[in-house]
């Protein structure tokens, strides 16, 4: 007999970073909130302590603090050509599980996108044309402009005391940031972290070339911090064990470590672990939301009602949730139409090692967003003209730390085992370094999340099938970028370099990021977009789908700054306008 | 003489606000209790058994891959191999466990072989999968692995490496891949799951361990680190009187 | 198969403690409500009993988790036996409703109960006895705002023949002497800390049956398996470095740039001092800070070199994660450990167990981060936790008596194993 509770005024599907910042806002206004997460509770002194957080085994290989596949997994295909088969081990993209999701084991790497990025369509068809910018190419302008996000943007930096160098303050560059960021009104709230050598080799390089180094935002706080909730933050240690690691002494922003202190403390918000949505549930004309049907830890199906649902479940359950429920019409990549699940993109990645005959780097200090980078070939910034493709990444020297199992790059022509490969890495491991490129991926019409015919997860509902491949636009550019990377791994006096192209079809087997995007993109147009520009779907409004699932094209940073923004701009939007016409929408179609 | 009960923080509020009706099921539910916490309470690791029997491998996969091991890390002039490592063991205790068993993966059939790029594809989880390739690698060898030469035990590790040696059911590749994948973190993890005993894979590349704070050296360009390894259990300098 | 070395057999040692893991039972306690504002339309009586109620800590002791407001029940472990607090709602039958403002001046002055009991001094009547019959008498008015619960707490687990209330007579006589002449002064720091604060309570050292050393008073105290330091002015083991402003923001926010309040002490800053008014934390202070110490001195001779040197290799390798190389930390983050009196406490308890089962930093409005110290019982010996805590104690200026790890062997049985939480996640 399903059990139905009484309704509550807000219902928050999934608690990790984003479900807590749109948690902590709406319960902050005065609104009865109730968050519903599938996974446990946990927090720093007892999950992820300094006593035994330095586990690359447990953490990394074992996978400890991520999504458990035998629960839930999805099933891949490069192409419509190819039968999806399940992920049975995780290996690209690393999701996040329970309380505070993959804000606990990410690196704190926070950027904003380019001004150019959110209309990315109309920008390159107005500069390259339509040889640039083909039919098969599905980016679209994303509906919000970069403005639109800039107080949002400061407020999620300052949420989580991120550790950087402004380069563009009102209109006017500063020595030492960015050149090329959007402006900001304001310095970041903490300065940048300490620089050890390695990433100040690589910038004395760049900026030889002619480059602009500047020093990775990063959501490792420089010192201790409190933020403007009150909630305070350690200093960071460089501990070395940050991307995939939980943080041990509260230097890594995450929801424990930013928000959870004073929204737990709320008597009108509730948190309702192991509680899994179902599916969310539509109103008898469809026009609308009433709730969820979740499963609790007995396994027994409740029935939670709700005035007003956001979904802030990660893009692939975001999505995933959308089509169990019938929510917004599938997308059909033969048709072109429908719009759940188009646009499906990711991150396309590339290196080249750096071995030095006698500079000591000791790689192994580390943070999670510490390096010299820069952005002279991200998005639009430098002429595309002749290179036969669009957007672009950052390049830069990271040093996140040099956890051995993990990190142990070799000379070109080494082997991978025997007296050969243990001479060169006990040569090589200290004197190490490696430049990163960190690529856009452009959307197109054949990659795309559906639900997978025959594979099931443990509660019986179909796995979400992920078709996706790399387009020739990401080779071209992830080899232009990953070129500009070896001049300045040349110009850095190295005994020798080894470039790691990004090489064939899409492989979900080796780590790359967890950047996965779109799937229920925002957009001016219900024909051709999930959620228009405050992440309300155009379905029932009384549904926000929150999260990187809003992208309509990944750009070449790291998606959590946007985000965070994002997630603030949709409850500035709901505090101010949509709680005094509810049920309405907040932008017109 | 009051007193205060120390584990007064709760876990746990029914809240009158949340549910008019008792949830009939027991989920764990917070309101306004702050951030639980739970003295003398943690999620750390269980060392492993470290006596010296094999609880998963028979003797005859047990000498596969002690040999096997001791030529993917060879001992030499570098420094200790996997074998003195006590890489064997960890590979042991591995697939005796939860990763032998695949108990975070997804197992469920039907089970095609996938393409490259869609990874592991196979019905067995690790510890099946090692016990059924290295029965069809003994065969393959000839007799056994174990028997052939060093330079002949290299020769058929590249074999398998390249995938050119045909095994009767399993995919040499991608075997020899998972092999080798576990020999380095038997290897290079923390001693408690077995290998990397003494730290020596640490102590042969300078890789300072289960260390958390390097403020002090972060700075100090081209210096070598002053401190030898530490493991989560600790080190010989933990306890008085004791050398490194 | 070749022989195996084992680890260090201490640090085996240390991981076989709990090699079953235990399931976190998610159904917990619920916890204690309060601290409960001043009802509204109240006259100045019951808002004057409210204030008093906050500095006495009432709802510290008498609302229970999962009950409602001073219906009591908290189960208060004495080293005699485990004493239940008692219902102080206005309930005629099992609490306080049909007492006078009489029958509540002889509870509070006399540790007599309406029917003529005696009340054990589990409820510091020698303490309340200072307060003047208008405070008791808007206590009692305050009190009669609550909600009237009926709720019988559970019966004393006391030991034949302490659960002979009568004997209580016999202590008193040794032990209590009521007030006779109450005033509200000679200052107001001294009026609180003496009287409603109690705070002798825990902070002033007791005889083996349980009565204040009133030579030593303030002078730290044992209680419950842990060491309340010294609230006096010695510089070292004291408050004698620190000023009043400090005291005042410890006691409303948590923590200062010298010390975190935790364990039992967090009750008393969430229900008590964190709502009291500036003036009230600032006389405290002022009390505290110029309380003379009485403790004879306690030779420190420099601790045995090497079990310095094992605590430094812990130290560095663990506690600068949060606590730095320096001590230094972060002040009003993480407690700096030069110079800090928890530290240098000559009972090494509290140390100890900080070490063994972590801490968590209480949350209080003004700074509601509670960060936390994580456990180390579960992977260091007791020798280790000896001389880390040693090394502590005698770093950085700091002096005080080392530990041995026969002191932490016998705290660690009465705290019991550490508990395995398994990994969280789905």
């Amino acid at each position: 007999m399903t059990q139905t509770l009484p309704s509550v005024e807000v219902l928050v599907i999934g608690f990790g970073w984003t479900g807590a910042i749109i948690a902590q806002e709406l319960a902050e206004a005065g609104l009865e909130v109730l968050a519903l997460e599938r996974g446990q509770w946990r927090d720093t002194p007892t999950d992820f302590a300094t006593t035994f957080a330095q586990d690359e085994l447990r953490y990394y290989w074992r996978h400890d603090l991520f999504e458990r596949l035998n629960h839930d997994s999805l099933t891949f295909r490069n192409n419509a050509s190819q039968t999806a088969l399940p992920m049975r081990r995780l290996g690209s993209f690393l999701p996040g599980s329970s309380v505070g999701g993959g804000g606990v084991h990410w690196n704190g790497q926070v950027w904003r996108f380019l001004p150019s990025d959110f209309v990315a369509r109309s920008h390159n068809l107005a500069r390259y044309g339509k040889a640039y910018v083909p039919d098969d190419m599905t980016i679209q302008d994303w509906g919000v402009i970069y403005d639109e996000l800039e107080p949002h943007y400061d407020k999620f930096e300052y949420l989580c005391g991120v550790s950087g160098k402004a380069g563009n303050l009102k209109g006017v560059i500063q020595p030492g940031g960015d050149p090329f960021e959007g402006p900001r009104a304001r310095e970041y709230p903490n300065p940048p972290l300490d620089m050890p050598y390695a990433p100040t080799l690589f910038a004395k390089a760049a900026a030889g070339l002619g480059r602009h180094p500047f020093p990775h935002p990063a959501a490792n706080a420089s010192r201790a911090y409190t933020n403007p909730l009150g909630v305070q933050l350690g200093q960071c240690t460089y501990c070395g064990f940050c991307e995939k690691f939980g943080c041990g002494n509260y230097s890594k922003a995450s929801a424990q470590t930013t928000i959870l202190p004073v929204l737990m403390r709320k008597k009108n918000f509730t948190l309702r672990t192991e509680s899994e949505v179902l599916r969310i549930e539509k109103a008898a004309d469809g026009r609308s939301v009433t709730g969820v049907t979740y499963v609790d830890a007995q396994g027994q199906e409740v029935v939670q009602p709700a005035e007003l649902v956001i979904l802030t479940a990660f893009p692939l359950q975001n999505v995933r949730l959308m089509l169990v429920s019938g929510i917004g019409a599938p997308y059909d990549p033969a048709t072109g139409k429908g719009v759940v699940g188009k646009n499906y993109t990711y991150q396309m990645m590339s290196s080249v090692n750096v071995f030095f005959e006698d500079k000591l780097l000791n790689p192994f200090m580390g943070a999670g967003a510490l390096g010299m980078m820069l952005n002279d070939f991200n998005g639009d910034n430098f002429d595309h003209s002749g290179l036969g493709f669009i957007g672009g990444g950052y390049v830069g020297l990271m040093q996140t730390g040099a956890r051995p199992i993990e990190t142990h790059p070799t000379p070109e022509g080494t082997p991978a085992w025997g007296s050969e490969w243990k001479k060169a890495i006990a040569r090589d491991y200290l004197k190490t370094a490696t430049i990163s490129t960190h690529g856009a991926v452009m959307a197109r019409r054949g990659s795309y999340l559906d639900l997978d015919p025959t594979y099931k997860d443990v509660l019986g509902r179909p796995l979400l099938r992920m078709t996706f491949d790399f387009s020739d636009n990401e080779h071209r550019m992830s080899d232009y970028l990953t070129d500009r990377a070896a001049e300045i791994a040349r110009a850095m006096g190295p005994r020798e370099i080894k470039l790691n192209r990004r090489k064939g079809p899409y492989d979900i087997t080796p780590y790359q990021t967890t950047h996965n995007t779109g799937g229920a993109i925002m957009g001016t147009d219900p024909a051709s977009s999930a959620v228009n520009t405050y992440l309300q779907s155009w379905d029932a409004p009384n549904l926000f789908v929150i999260g990187g699932s809003a992208f309509p094209q990944n750009p070449g940073y790291n998606p959590m700054g946007t985000v965070g923004a994002l997630a603030y701009r949709t409850a500035e939007a709901i505090k101010t306008r949509y709680l005094k016409a509810t049920r309405q929408p907040l932008a017109p179609a | 003489m009051p007193h205060y009960q120390v584990d007064r923080r709760s876990l746990l509020v029914f809240s009158a606000a949340a549910c008019a009706a008792p949830l009939a099921s027991a989920a764990a539910q917070f309101t306004g209790a702050g951030v639980i916490w739970q003295a003398n309470q943690a999620a750390y690791p269980t060392a492993v058994d470290l006596s010296a029997h094999y609880l998963f491998f028979t003797p005859a996969e047990a000498a596969f891959v002690e040999a096997a091991c001791a030529r993917l890390i060879p001992s030499d002039a570098t420094g200790p191999g996997a074998l003195q490592a006590g890489v064997p063991l960890f590979l042991d205790r591995q697939m005796a466990g939860d990763y032998g068993k695949g108990s975070r993966w997804y197992m469920q059939g039907p089970w095609p072989k996938g393409l490259p790029t869609q990874s592991y594809q196979s019905r067995y989880p690790p510890a099946e999968l090692y016990r059924v390739a290295i029965g069809e690698i003994d065969r393959a060898a000839g007799a056994s692995f174990a028997g052939l030469s060093s330079a002949d035990q290299d020769a058929f590790l590249k074999r398998l490496e390249a995938g050119t040696v045909q095994l009767a059911t399993v995919d040499a590749k991608a075997f020899f891949a998972l092999l080798l994948q576990n020999v380095m973190e038997g290897f290079f993890s923390d001693p408690l799951y077995g290998g990397n005993r003494g730290m020596s894979g640490w102590r042969m590349i300078g890789f300072p361990g289960a260390r958390y704070d390097y403020r002090p050296y972060l700075l100090r360009y081209g210096q070598p680190f002053p401190l030898p390894p530490t493991a989560i259990a600790g080190r010989a300098e933990w306890t008085r009187g004791g050398r490194p | 198969m070749r022989r195996l070395p084992a680890l260090a057999a201490p640090v085996a040692a240390a991981f076989a403690l709990a090699a079953a893991p235990a399931v976190l039972d998610a159904q917990q306690m619920p916890p204690a409500p309060g601290p409960s504002p001043p009802p509204a339309r109240a006259d100045a009586q019951v808002l004057l009993g409210h204030h008093l109620a906050v500095l006495g800590d009432c709802e510290g002791c008498h609302n229970r988790h999962g009950g409602q407001p001073m219906a009591g029940g908290v189960p208060l472990p004495t080293p005699f036996g485990t004493i239940y607090s008692a219902n102080i709602t206005p309930d005629r039958t099992t609490g306080i409703g049909a007492w006078t403002q009489d029958d509540f001046w002889n509870a509070m002055h006399r540790g007599v109960r309406a029917d003529g009991a005696k009340l054990y001094p589990a409820f510091p009547y020698p303490y309340f006895t200072h307060i003047t019959r208008a405070e008791s008498d808007a206590l009692y008015a305050y009190l009669k705002t609550f909600p009237a619960v009926s709720y019988r707490p559970p019966p004393n687990k006391l030991p034949f023949p302490l659960n002979i209330r009568a004997l209580v007579a016999f202590w008193n006589l040794l032990y209590f002497k009521p007030d006779k002449a109450p005033t509200t002064g000679p200052t107001a720091g001294e009026h609180i800390v003496r009287g409603l604060g109690h705070c002798g309570g825990c902070h002033t050292p007791k005889t083996f049956l349980g009565g204040d050393k009133t030579d030593h008073e303030l002078e730290g105290g044992k209680i419950d398996n842990w060491f309340a330091p010294a609230l006096t002015a010695d510089a070292r083991t004291g408050l004698g470095a620190w000023s009043t402003a400090e005291v005042a923001e410890f006691l409303k926010t948590g923590r200062n740039a010298k010390a975190n309040g935790s364990a039992s002490m967090a009750e008393v800053i969430r229900f008590s001092t964190s709502q009291m008014t500036d003036d009230d934390r600032a006389a405290i202070g002022d009390y505290l800070r110029a309380h003379p110490s009485h403790a004879a001195p306690v030779a420190t001779p420099k601790p045995d070199p090497r079990t310095m040197a094992a605590g430094e290799a812990i130290y560095v390798d663990q506690c600068a994660a949060c606590h730095a190389v320096d001590g230094k930390a972060a002040p009003t983050y993480f407690p700096p450990l030069p110079g800090a009196a928890v530290t240098q406490s000559i009972d090494p308890t509290t140390v100890i167990r900080f070490i063994l089962s972590g801490t968590q930093t209480v949350a209080t409005d003004a700074r509601p981060t509670p960060l936390s110290m994580p456990s180390f019982g579960w992977k260091l010996s007791d020798d280790q936790v000896a001389a880390v805590a040693t090394y502590v104690r005698n770093s950085w200026g700091n002096a005080a008596p080392a530990v041995t790890a026969s002191q932490v062997r016998s705290l660690r049985r009465k705290i019991g194993k550490p508990v395995q939480k398994p990994s969280a996640s789905i």
